[in-house]
């Protein structure tokens, strides 16, 4: 990287960093788990500056960043349409199954 | 009544390790003045997570150099006693870590953020190569001390590079201003490796490497950094400081004042 082309990068120069959102793994085995968002120049310092905020009390062994606009969301306005219909949808519940005692902990 | 001094008796091991605690401590006490200023809200926490690692390390140590004070003759000084009740001829910081590192610029009002990263890197690049040493020394506490504080000091070392790299080969503003904060720390660097009779008993015993040593790996890690970054390194200073020998410059004075005046004022207060 030479001095003059930065701006030739529009995200470095913006007037703000560009949004990360950040995913933490509390301990082998468990899932990442989305805990929040910070503004980082790149994906390296996203990652830095997540351990600093997001893991000063020991929350995490293992750190995902993702920039907020890569990431694609359902629209708040389609909720309707999208989840409701499953309200009365008991049967796809696994609880009509009288199981086998050997299964019990299932 | 304000709290009298207390006076330590200095042996070559007490000043080695007091040395160390000190350097922490200063350094931890100038980060700290960056809480509230960091040029984004994700690095001004990044800035006090650093300073709340080396308080501790400069608390571990300062315990440590109260018992080897004491010896046994008489009940061992603890960390807050040490801190906040000696005289600034006692303390033995490299003079590098009270050198202001808020510089106002017209860019830059309150402080120049350059300053604290490169001090930053030739700092915490010390401590990683002083604490890697320290883990065979003869003193099992020491050695203790300094295992936990290398992978402390690994972050502090990888925090500052990506900055100064990022800075240094950043925008022509940008590079200006690292290469200026690299030229003002640079003359203090000579005492980081600064041989004397600390040095020589710390070595003799076993207690931990003499300076000197340090400088052939610390000037290849440093260089590394400076060249990814595009930075110049400046020629060797001939100017030593002094503040590990317990004559500091002109800021020292002001640093204890804020760093001791409650306990001065209130002798063993509480909160």
């Amino acid at each position: 990287m030479s001095h003059d082309n930065l701006s030739a990068t529009p995200p470095a120069t913006a007037a703000e960093w560009p949004l990360w959102e950040v995913f933490v793994r509390p301990k082998a085995g468990l899932d990442h788990k989305h805990c929040g968002s910070l503004h980082a120049a790149d994906a390296s310092m996203a990652v830095q500056l997540a351990r600093e905020v997001y893991t000063r009390r020991q929350e995490g062994t293992s750190i995902w960043v993702v920039r907020s606009s890569d990431i694609t969301a359902s629209d708040p306005g389609d909720k309707g349409m999208l989840f409701d219909p499953m309200e009365d949808k008991v049967y796809r519940h696994p609880t009509f199954y009288a199981l086998p005692a050997a299964v019990d902990h299932m | 009544m304000p709290a009298s001094s207390i006076t330590l008796e200095l042996t070559p091991s007490v000043r080695y390790v007091l040395r160390l605690a000190d350097t922490c401590l200063i350094h931890a006490q100038r980060l700290g003045e960056w809480c509230g200023h960091g040029p984004v809200l994700e690095e001004d926490i990044a800035i006090t997570n650093l300073a709340l690692d080396l308080i501790g390390q400069s608390r571990a140590l300062l315990t440590h150099a109260g018992h080897l004070e004491a010896a046994g003759r008489h009940p061992a000084f603890d960390e807050d006693q040490i801190a906040f009740l000696r005289d600034e001829r006692q303390f033995f910081n490299l003079t590098l870590t009270e050198q202001p590192s808020r510089r106002d610029s017209a860019h830059s009002p309150g402080g120049d953020f350059a300053d604290v990263v490169v001090r930053n890197l030739l700092l915490s690049t010390w401590f990683k190569l002083t604490w890697r040493a320290l883990a065979t020394s003869t003193d099992a506490e020491l050695a203790a001390i300094a295992g936990k504080a290398l992978k402390e000091s690994l972050y502090h070392q990888q925090h500052a590079a990506d900055w100064v790299v990022r800075l240094g080969d950043g925008t022509a503003e940008s590079h200006a201003r690292t290469q200026a904060a690299l030229d003002r720390a640079w003359a203090f660097v000579a005492e980081m490796f600064a041989d004397d009779d600390v040095d020589a008993n710390a070595e003799q015993c076993g207690l931990g490497p003499s300076r000197a040593n340090l400088r052939e790996p610390w000037l290849a890690e440093v260089q590394a950094v400076l060249t990814d970054a595009t930075l110049r390194m400046p020629d060797w200073p001939v100017y030593v400081s002094t503040g590990s020998q317990g004559m500091h410059s002109e800021h020292m004075g002001f640093i204890l004042a804020e760093l001791q005046s409650l306990q001065r004022g209130f002798p063993g207060g509480r909160w």
